[in-house]
């Protein structure tokens, strides 16, 4: 599946396409199919967002999981501060960034 | 300490006002990110994987306690409640928001600090020896230098848009503790045989994607003419660097496409020409600057005795402690590398209590160096238990200074948006492996350095061990490099071969380490084996 993301303009933090607007969830990020490039082109204009992308993702049980290593690390937050992740401590979070 | 004088906190003051009015208008949406980014990266404003990225300038690497304690409290206000200390001397928050970068700019404003000159294609925050004023090998305090060069090159008109970014290093003894010939410009402050000041001038090094060692260029510039002289080496490359190509555009491409003494010829024409338009300040200007660098009030006649009677103590005064110039006194180094730690970040709490340390125990100064560490210039020997009882209640006090746990580590992946790879994990790995104190003391001096990316922030080309994460199709991916140094027998690192995973890596260099313990003669370091001995054995212990 494809999903997009970029960073919140005001605050930086991640944030991910959910269908109607950005959500700091992951598990919300909801399938962009062939309209990535509207979308981005779209929000990019609107400037709520900065520097989105459109990438590949897995749906899996616990929604969606992107394809790269460095938007996992994104969706989380570093894993070398896990007390500063979006769930801190979250002893799934291993297996799902790694 | 260098104090702002009011052109410089006005020039400081009026950039947070443009600051804050371009923020608001980024903020209204009137201004796109393609237009506000140029913007935001002069005021060392970075977009990185979770947040905004600030980095602050530390000119020289020198702070003072009012400083660092600003520091602790932006961390705590604006940040997550820590910092991070980089290979250029500088500090970085992780976790700004954009609407708060304005109110940082003015709160660090009122201690004389800024984030110019810390992004962009200028002259970058200069870089120095961070025991300048203390050590007992200097021929003079570098910094008033460096101050001159901070101050002529501060939005220099001529050199803002560059064809990339610049570093310049300055240095002055024969050990090279600022890996100065890596940088863009490398300055060596020497003595001719008549005894007068002048400067040795090397240009194009650099690590990033083609490392190179600067070259010679100079053997004896007289002081009077630096400004001058570096006035027409950034004027030959502003005219013939490779605008037309990022990744050949540095000032090492150029010296090393024309060849070092055709691009000193170059300088010597232009700076004929330019030594006749007045640049060079009188020296009554740069005694003017010197005069805030004058030592601080040593007392005379002190003890070097140390009592060494308590085991761990003794441990940290015989690998943390450096000579100094005035007899009794010490430079401490703080290591920011506790075993399994984050190599350079540093919690708004230790932040404060370094300040205090500094302030009652070190004439008010600290020093960031370029292997992410903290030094307290001016310690009595006779303070020296009592600062280190100190660092280690506050978790500071770990014994590891230039051994193979104080690893100079870059964000990596876990943070930086250019990365192939982490760093720090990785960095926590090496070190927890070879924990123990006399492991590592038995292996010695041992610069391993680690690069989430080919640019290179963590000089892993300059590593005696040298690690840089590669992204191996979608994976995390580790080349493994030997022989380098930053130092005074600078020297770029070779790539073992093909790359590992995370735990092969580890593996890798303990394997590396096994073959330094059996053919190693006495008193030689793994990096004097490795010359000595070649590659080979080396490559041989590790592939097998
Ligand atoms: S070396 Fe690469 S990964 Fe590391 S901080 Fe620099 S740009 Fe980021």
């Amino acid at each position: 599946m494809k999903i997009a993301t970029g960073n919140d303009l005001p605050t930086g933090d991640v944030v991910w396409w959910d269908g109607e607007g950005w959500t700091r969830h992951v598990e919300d990020a909801a399938e962009v199919g062939e309209n990535g490039a509207a979308l981005i082109a779209r929000e990019e204009a609107s400037r709520r967002v900065n520097a989105p992308y459109i990438i590949d993702a897995e749906m899996t049980e616990r929604g969606p999981r992107p394809a790269h290593i460095k938007d996992r690390i994104r969706a989380r937050g570093p894993t070398v501060r896990l007390d500063l992740n979006r769930v801190p401590i979250d002893p799934a979070t291993g297996s799902w960034v790694i | 300490m260098y104090r702002y004088d009011q052109f410089d906190q006005s020039i400081v003051d009026a950039r947070v006002e443009d600051f804050r009015d371009q923020v608001a208008r980024r903020l209204s949406g009137a201004m796109s990110e393609d237009q506000f980014k140029p913007l935001r990266l002069m005021n060392g404003l970075y977009l990185q994987l979770h947040a905004y990225m600030l980095r602050i300038a530390v000119p020289y690497g020198t702070l003072n306690s009012r400083q660092v304690r600003m520091l602790a409290h932006i961390a705590r206000k604006y940040d997550r409640g820590y910092g991070h200390f980089t290979t250029r001397q500088n500090l970085q928050f992780n976790w700004i928001e954009l609407k708060d970068a304005p109110d940082i700019l003015a709160e660090l404003a009122t201690v004389e600090m800024h984030t110019i000159q810390t992004s962009g294609n200028c002259i970058r925050n200069t870089t120095s020896d961070q025991y300048a004023g203390a050590a007992a090998d200097e021929i003079t305090d570098p910094r008033p230098w460096a101050e001159l060069l901070r101050q002529w090159s501060s939005f220099h008109p001529e050199f803002t848009y560059l064809p990339r970014k610049f570093k310049v290093a300055i240095i002055a003894s024969d050990e090279d503790r600022a890996a100065m010939r890596l940088h863009d410009i490398g300055v060596q402050i020497v003595r001719n045989e008549a005894g007068a000041l002048g400067f040795k001038v090397f240009v194009g090094g650099g690590i990033g994607r083609t490392p190179m060692i600067a070259p010679l260029i100079r053997e004896f510039l007289p002081a009077e003419h630096f400004l001058s002289y570096l006035e027409a080496c950034l004027r030959v490359y502003n005219r013939y660097g490779r605008r037309d190509n990022i990744y050949k555009a540095r000032i090492k491409i150029l010296v090393h496409e024309i060849g070092a003494e055709e691009y000193a010829r170059q300088v010597e024409e232009e700076w004929a020409h330019v030594k006749t338009l007045g640049l060079d300040p009188p020296m009554s200007e740069f005694d003017r600057i010197a005069a805030y660098f004058t030592p601080p009030a040593w007392e005379e006649g002190l003890s070097d005795d140390i009592d060494l009677s308590d085991p761990e103590f003794k441990a940290w005064v015989d690998q943390n402690i450096v000579a100094h110039k005035q007899p009794g006194y010490a430079i401490a180094t703080i290591s920011l590398k506790p075993v399994g730690g984050i190599p350079g970040d540093a919690s708004a709490e230790q932040m404060e209590v370094m300040a205090s340390l500094a302030e009652r125990y070190s004439f008010d100064e600290l020093r960031v160096t370029h292997a992410q560490n903290i030094t307290l210039p001016h310690v009595k020997k006779a303070d020296l238990y009592a600062v280190w009882q100190a660092l280690k209640e506050a978790g500071l006090a770990t014994a590891n200074l230039d051994l193979i746990s104080d690893i100079i580590a870059c964000p990596g992946l876990d943070y930086c948006s250019l990365a192939n790879a982490r760093s720090i994990p990785l960095a926590q790995k090496i070190a927890e492996r070879f924990a123990p104190l006399d492991r590592q003391r038995d292996l010695g001096e041992l610069k391993l350095k680690i690069s989430g990316c080919i640019n290179a922030c963590g000089h892993h080309h300059a590593g005696h061990i040298g690690i840089l994460g590669v992204d191996r199709k979608g994976t995390e991916n580790y080349q493994l490099l030997l022989g380098g140094s930053g130092a005074e027998d600078a020297s770029l690192g070779r790539i073992t071969g093909p790359g590992f995973d995370e735990d092969g890596v580890v593996d890798a260099i303990e394997r590396t380490l096994d073959k330094y313990r059996a053919v190693r003669e006495p008193g030689e370091r793994f990096l004097d084996t490795y010359r000595r001995v070649g590659f080979e054995p080396f490559k041989e212990a590790i592939y097998g």
